[in-house]
């Protein structure tokens, strides 16, 4: 039986999931855990390949900072060993060829699978000048949740990496007021690790009851 | 003395030193307060603004250090409306994610809802298949709340610096665009219109008329805004040379949007990283040079009329076609009709899956409980919201809800410029000044 709805072609190309590598729609095989992706071979293509040869020559010491070189859907993502962020961000924002001047976002990720490296941090930056966008992902053990801060490069990271240790712990060395700032002052644990309940009660409704979003049937 | 009191303060914590005195304000004189003070020769004197204060845009508080009136130090508290929108978002399919951040910023909708359906679409790999008509349709509601942003920011930093005119004026014309956004949405705010593969329905019958009714009396309304206000000797006492923030500093804060225009630099996402095919739109980025409110007060008003503009090119391109990829394992089924008790599923569809096709019902069953399955990567994408650069951080595991889903908010950020326009001004220039930054409390805080 298939639940392909009339009208469709069945010969036109699917797009829920099969262009992935796996070819898996069912979601039932292994999945492959975002920020564990191999290296691209070179050429990354556009302007990346550029970017990180001008990193490499502003940063002699780049290929043993960074881990891996991930180029996936037209986005360049460098990973960066933690003890290495600073310098690689400060060339990162100083260099005439790269003048990545802004840092656009600062997110945390929680993959509690991926071992000795559960918390990572992923850092949107945005070059002005050339007009270009590179992300930076960082990881950190969930044993030593500990990374360096970047805001005496881009000050705008202080609220942003005070958030990520407010939801999710990671401690940011050398920021200058390491405090919550989205929960209360006296919040125990750090909500918005994979580990920390969403929480929620049943809500009646005609009788019947519906279970709260994390009790309910889940799919994937 | 009856309205200011020194009794032990439940908030006021332990550490301070015994000769530290607290004065709870709530109304009176302040010559009352001021007197007091002085009489303890206290120099320095700690004031908590906010977080219920009328000119706070919500919840922000300010907690200000003064010497006199002088504000020597300024320091910004939020969180108060933290809601958990991101971490809802990873128990929800990633359609039922937009009903959240659509509340994000409640001000601007549209812009959450694009960012994040455009970023799911990435995640996805069918950018390119979403129809003109949807893509047209985003740009046109976007703007539309552009300006309704714009004017509520009017409104309310209006109010606060005295201009209770500015106030009506204001949200009367923002009126206009809510009962658009209702004729074609069905709601004022919260609209969850902008899915993942497109929008949720078409413009009804008489929603283009009603947007060029529109069209022909806002560019008159701005006019009025600039007679009003813009040579007005009080409004630009209260704005010339207040909050001074340089581009150097606007960019190390990451403050972006009409701040960094005000500043002097034409950064606009829609023209250097043009997305929906914004590069195929005429209009202009307006930007100041003197970095402070009142060249933000200009650049906000040029980019409502930049906002028209590129309205009416939208209506022009509208043309007959589909609103949602036709992908039918991404577009939601249900097909929404105007029923006798407002809008629902139609009963075409209902007919169609509950009599007719046993594939049809196991089809919608399993888009709408379970949803689609998105191949695992991240992906970053920024819109220029009325505030600035807002982007969307989303992850996939594969799975069919979304991993992570993160708002770069530009209200969040752009507050971290709080210190920098406040401190060294003097007290009754912080309103000004964090009202020209147009925080909205809701996308701050998520």
């Amino acid at each position: 039986m298939s639940d392909q709805p009339a009208g469709q072609p069945s010969g036109a190309p699917q797009m829920s999931g099969v262009q992935a590598e796996t070819g898996d729609t069912t979601s039932s095989g292994e999945l492959v855990p975002a920020g564990r992706r191999p290296s691209t071979p070179r050429p990354y293509g556009g302007y990346f390949d550029h970017v990180a040869d001008a990193l490499a020559r502003a940063y002699p010491e780049l290929s043993a900072a960074v881990e891996r070189t991930v180029v996936d859907r037209g986005e360049l993502t460098l990973h960066v060993r933690r003890e290495q962020l600073r310098d690689v961000a400060q060339q990162l924002r100083d260099d005439a060829e790269l003048r990545f001047e802004l840092l656009s976002s600062v997110s945390g990720v929680h993959y509690p699978m991926d071992t000795d490296a559960q918390l990572h941090v992923v850092y949107e930056l945005t070059s002005m000048t050339h007009n270009r966008r590179v992300r930076l992902e960082v990881s950190a053990p969930d044993a030593d949740p500990h990374m360096p801060s970047v805001v005496s490069v881009w000050p705008t990271a202080d609220f942003q990496e005070r958030e990520i240790w407010d939801l999710f712990g990671v401690v940011f060395d050398g920021h200058p007021a390491l405090t919550r700032i989205m929960m209360p002052d006296d919040w125990p644990g750090h909500p918005q690790r994979k580990d920390y309940p969403l929480g929620g009660i049943p809500v009646e409704y005609k009788g019947a009851s519906v279970p709260p979003p994390e009790e309910r049937r889940q799919y994937a | 003395m009856p309205d200011t009191t020194t009794t032990a303060d439940p908030y006021a914590g332990t550490a301070s030193a015994a000769d530290d005195r607290i004065y709870t304000v709530s109304g009176g004189d302040w010559d009352d307060v001021i007197s007091d003070v002085h009489e303890h020769n206290a120099e320095r004197v700690v004031v908590n603004m906010g977080p219920q204060h009328p000119s706070t845009h919500g919840v922000l508080r300010l907690v200000l250090e003064l010497e006199g009136e002088t504000v020597t130090q300024a320091r910004v508290v939020v969180g108060y409306l933290h809601t958990g929108i991101e971490k809802n978002c990873e128990y929800r399919s990633f359609t039922q994610a937009v009903t959240f951040l659509t509340r994000a910023d409640y001000l601007s909708p549209f812009f959450t809802e694009t960012a994040y359906a455009m970023a799911v679409e990435k995640l996805l790999g069918i950018t390119e298949q979403v129809p003109v008509r949807a893509q047209v349709i985003r740009v046109m509601m976007m703007e539309l709340n552009r300006i309704s942003s714009h004017l509520v920011w009017l409104a309310t930093g209006g109010m606060e610096v005295g201009a209770l005119s500015a106030m009506l004026y204001g949200f009367r014309e923002r009126e206009t665009i809510l009962d658009i956004f209702e004729m074609i949405t069905g709601l004022r705010m919260n609209h969850a219109y902008v899915r993942p593969g497109g929008v949720i329905q078409d413009l009804p019958p008489g929603a283009v008329e009603k947007i060029r009714e529109f069209l022909a009396i806002m560019p008159k309304k701005v006019d009025e805004y600039h007679n009003l206000l813009t040579g007005q000797p009080i409004w630009l006492k209260r704005l010339q040379g207040v909050g001074y923030l340089d581009l150097t500093g606007a960019v190390a804060l990451g403050a972006s949007g009409p701040i960094m225009r005000a500043a002097g630099y034409p950064w606009d996402i829609r023209k250097t990283q043009p997305y929906l095919g914004y590069e195929t739109y005429d209009f202009d980025v307006p930007t100041q040079p003197d970095g402070d409110c009142f060249a933000r007060y200009l650049v906000r008003l040029d980019e409502m009329r930049e906002s028209l503009k590129i309205i009416e090119q939208c209506l022009d391109r509208l043309r007959p076609g589909p609103v949602m990829v036709e992908d039918k394992k991404i577009a939601w089924p249900a097909q929404l009709a105007l029923g006798g008790d407002g809008m629902g599923n139609s009963l075409d569809h209902i007919r169609h899956i509950m009599a007719t096709s046993m594939e049809a019902l196991i089809h919608h069953f399993k888009l709408v409980t379970e949803g689609f399955h998105v191949p695992p990567g991240q992906v970053y994408v920024p819109v220029e919201s009325p505030r600035g650069e807002l982007g969307a951080h989303v992850v996939s595991d594969g799975g069919t809800k979304p991993y992570r889903v993160h708002l770069r908010e530009p209200s969040f950020v752009n507050l971290q410029a709080v210190a920098a326009v406040c401190e060294g001004g003097l007290i009754a220039d912080v309103i000004a000044a964090v009202a020209s930054l147009d925080p909205v409390m809701g996308g701050c805080d998520r």
